[in-house]
């Protein structure tokens, strides 16, 4: 008798809720309008799929848009997560109508597939919708007074970033040491030494993403935490006690944007809308140096230009650089890691 | 009335068939189809693609370590795992129900926040002064607290099934508590056992948010097979990752059968 | 058998010591971090539209797994401890293998099979079911997870009854599924009721291969574990930390709803 009453009440639960929930998916406390997930009525519904650090900008950025004469009557389904496991889900089937990712080949998986068409690039800014540069996060204060690339291979410094195998976004790290000691890609043997040492000798723990290394740094571990300049200021905006230091000589980091080929027209206005000056200021606002150059002028202060600047296309663009350095077999940055596995495991 | 003698066996058999035929048929849909379209895709450059990708130094070191890591976490679940059923069942003191309703949660939890939690603990700003963070043993413990529940849950239901007259006859006769553990209560206890210890190795090898914040990830010294595998999917070596899962797999199976044949022969023995 | 005074202690404190190493002080510890900003903060936290989807998801998802998983569940334990067949082992490894494979593998293998490149994609696309990317994915998935539970919890117990009582129901003339109903169902009912709790509680907390299967869509495929993960990496632990609370509700629940049933059944 019991065990009948509990099939039929679970069977029974099973039906009811074969429902879709769709309460919406904003998730501000007290609910907000970034659009609910299938709501009748006429109006457009657009798809962003993202990498996962932009949406504190989004969720402020949509609501904006749709304020607007255009973007009146949109709906949005936004989706966030590692930048390759969000451009691998596009490419076996997740629906997008505008896509954002934090490396050049999450991009390029999609255009190879047909998702996304190869002018994505022809716009005033070469596709891209932000910038950033890889800085130095520090302790409060900086009490080891860490200020250059070459303060991070003194002795006894513990250096945290994350694993350029397990995060595709984390390879700007390395490539932004190599960069600075090959003198901008021009001497790759400095520019491999200096990794090498880097890794060998100061790293200690090989977090899977960029926010769980900035979690073991919060922790406690490590003195310096090699990220983006705009999750430090993401960071401290939500009350993350760190400081963040600007190296002389870093790597421009390149936030793309594009829609699909077969996203509505609305697509297209969405991305203008986000080039342009008021949803640049919310990047802005949020640590990201954005494209538009008004907006960037704007907050000079906020974002000095390192002297030493270079850019992935002065290391050979990304296929050179995934090939030589990062192949997970016959890559440079491979074979450094696997010799200092060794070590340390002897 | 049917006829009582000869319908006997007849009704348990039907039955039993027709158990054994819908268990096969929701294992093979559920269970070996996509574990077929995993082997399928690990060979899609070839057995020579195959093996360079299972025989990798890195490779061979994760598989080496999550299977030591993973036997171990098997062989303590199954000594502590047995000592809490035993005490959630057969003892009683204030707050027991409480304790029992804890045990399941490193389940309901997502690893990331047991990974959080762990770290927090047991790491660089422990409260309890133990940094133990980023080493092998970091490991072992994310991995004990994520199958906590399993033998636990194994062993105690067919403890509150066993039947006791069988343990009061013996004591009657005289034997020791010793002899009546070993003799009766264990070997009635062994099939769960080893059932809870083989799904706690079985989930242990294949664990991956819980240990990826705290094991620190280094090749050759911390790294498990699962986030090797993870590397070689964000790598965009897929087929290398379905390679690395399959040899996982195959060598699960062989301990997981050893482990079963090994109840089995102790089983034997006993009676 | 009465175990002597000290020796119960001995192993009473044995236990609970391994337990608060392991397990109560990390449980504290999430509670306590749950629950610092403040009840209303928490419950801010987990009436957001977003955690209002993802907990009906959650439940719905979990609710199916466990249904399937505990009418299959039994039938798979009856094979394996009533049959009378060849090549157990091979059944007995099938089952247990799920967990073994971690889970983006889990994931990943449910796309090759029935995502829109996988084997029965277009047969699927054809038919207008998406599985992949919606809501039947993250139940496979979840099936998949969950499949061992309550085989393993129900079979040793089957073994323990014994058929006894079984062969004697068929001598007297009932009929199997009376036998089954009557008999078999009853003597098993603690190992289904843990097995139930486990396979709830690992349903509701899957999250690598839903991770994988979901496409993660805000309000539509977001499941609370996927919900956690991002609120952390939105640096919101303390909603992190509220919706975990939340998971380690609805496991308790499921054990206070189970336990009680059975001990209801057992004073009757």
């Amino acid at each position: 008798m019991k065990a009948r009453t509990l099939f039929a009440a679970l069977s029974a639960l099973a039906t009811i809720l074969v429902v879709a929930a769709c309460g919406g998916s904003s998730d501000e406390k007290g609910g907000g309008s970034t659009g609910s997930a299938s709501s009748g009525g006429g109006g457009t519904t657009l798809s962003l799929v993202a990498y996962s650090t932009p949406q504190v900008v989004y969720d402020e950025i949509i609501p904006e848009f749709q304020k607007t004469p255009e973007g009146e009557g949109v709906e949005f389904k936004t989706s966030f997560g590692a930048s390759g496991d969000q451009s691998r889900a596009v490419e076996a089937g997740l629906k997008a109508d505008v896509v954002s990712f934090s490396v050049e080949p999450d991009m390029t998986r999609l255009v190879d597939a047909g998702i996304v068409a190869p002018d994505w690039k022809d716009t005033p800014h070469d596709g891209l919708v932000t910038t950033s540069i890889v800085a130095f996060v520090v302790r409060p204060g900086n009490p080891k007074n860490i200020r250059t690339w070459d303060d991070l291979l003194k002795p006894g410094v513990e250096v945290l970033t994350p694993n350029p195998f397990t995060s595709g976004a984390a390879k700007w790290n390395l490539l932004a040491a190599y960069g600075q000691a090959s003198d901008g890609g021009k001497n790759p043997e400095a520019g491999l030494a200096y990794v090498e040492e880097l890794i060998k000798d100061h790293v200690k723990v090989q977090d899977k993403s960029g926010r769980e290394a900035l979690q073991t740094f919060v922790g406690g571990q490590g003195d310096v935490l090699l990220s983006y300049e705009y999750e430090a200021v993401t960071a401290q905006k939500k009350g993350e006690d760190v400081d963040y230091v600007v190296p002389d000589d870093s790597i421009r980091i390149d936030i793309d944007i594009a829609t699909t080929v077969d996203a509505p027209e609305q697509a297209k206005t969405f991305l203008d809308y986000v080039l342009s000056p008021p949803a640049q200021e919310l990047f802005a606002s949020w640590g990201y140096r954005p494209v538009n150059e008004e907006v960037l002028e704007a907050h000079a202060d906020q974002f000095p230009t390192p002297r030493g600047l270079f850019t992935i296309d002065d290391l050979g663009g990304w296929a050179k650089v995934n090939e030589e350095l990062f192949d997970i077999e016959s890559g440079s940055i491979a074979k450094i890691e696997e010799e200092a596995g060794v070590a340390t495991s002897e | 009335m049917s006829a009582i003698a000869l319908p006997r066996r007849r009704p348990a058999a039907r039955s039993g068939a027709l158990a054994l035929g819908i268990s096969t048929l929701w294992l093979s849909v559920i269970v070996l189809l996509p574990l077929a379209a995993v082997v399928v895709r690990s060979l899609d450059g070839g057995v020579g693609d195959f093996w360079d990708a299972v025989s990798s130094r890195q490779a061979v070191a994760a598989l080496r370590f999550t299977i030591l890591v993973s036997l171990a976490t098997a062989a303590i679940n199954a000594v502590t795992g047995t000592l809490l059923a035993w005490v959630l069942v057969r003892d009683r003191f204030p707050g027991k129900k409480v304790v029992n309703a804890l045990i399941d949660l490193p389940f309901a939890l997502p690893t990331i926040v047991a990974g959080l939690t762990l770290l927090a603990l047991y790491g660089p700003n422990s409260p309890l002064g133990i940094d133990v963070a980023f080493t092998q043993f970091a490991v072992l413990l994310a991995l004990l607290f994520v199958t906590q529940p399993f033998v636990v849950r194994s062993v105690q239901p067919v403890l509150i099934e066993v039947d006791r007259e069988m343990e009061e006859a013996a004591i009657s006769l005289g034997a020791s508590n010793r002899t009546v553990f070993l003799r009766i209560i264990l070997p009635n206890l062994l099939p769960a056992i080893l059932s809870g210890a083989g799904l706690a190795f079985a989930r242990a090898v294949g664990e991956f948010g819980s240990i990826v914040l705290i094991s620190g990830n280094v090749p050759f010294d911390t790294q498990v097979s699962s986030v090797y595998i993870f590397k070689l999917i964000e790598s965009d070596a897929p087929i290398g990752a379905a390679a690395v899962s399959v040899v996982l797999l195959l060598v699960s199976v062989l301990v997981l059968a050893g482990i079963r044949l090994l109840g089995r022969w102790g089983a034997r023995h006993d009676r | 058998m009465t175990v002597s005074r000290p020796w119960q202690l001995t192993m009473r404190v044995l236990a609970l010591a391994w337990l608060l190493a392991l397990l109560l002080v990390p449980v504290a510890l999430i509670f306590y971090r749950t629950f610092e900003p403040g009840i209303g903060a928490v419950w801010d936290s987990i009436t957001t539209p977003a955690a209002i989807s993802a907990f009906w998801l959650t439940i719905e998802v979990s609710a199916i797994a466990v249904a399937v998983n505990t009418v299959l569940g039994v039938v798979m334990a009856l094979a394996l401890a009533r049959g009378r067949w060849r090549g157990k082992w091979l059944m007995d490894t099938l089952i247990d293998l799920p967990f073994a494979i971690s889970p983006v593998v889990v994931g990943l293998s449910l796309i090759l099979v029935y995502g829109t490149t996988g084997w029965f994609g277009r047969d699927l696309a054809d038919a207008g079911i998406q599985v992949i990317f919606s809501t039947p994915g993250i139940v496979l998935a979840t099936v998949f997870v969950t499949l061992p539970f309550v085989v393993r919890e129900v079979t040793p117990v089957l073994r323990e009854v014994g058929d006894d009582q079984e062969q004697a129901a068929a001598t007297l003339g009932a009929s199997g599924w009376q036998t089954f109903w009557r008999i078999t169902l009853p003597s098993i009912r603690w190992g289904i009721a843990y097995g139930v709790v486990l396979t709830t509680a690992r349903a509701i907390g899957e999250f690598g291969a839903v991770s994988v299967v979901s496409g993660k869509v805000s309000g539509e495929t977001e499941t609370l574990t996927l919900l956690v993960e991002k609120r952390f990496a939105n640096f919101d632990l303390a909603g992190a930390y509220a919706a975990s609370a939340l998971l380690a509700a609805i496991a308790l629940l499921t054990l206070l709803v189970m336990t009680t049933f059975n001990r209801r059944r057992e004073e009757a």
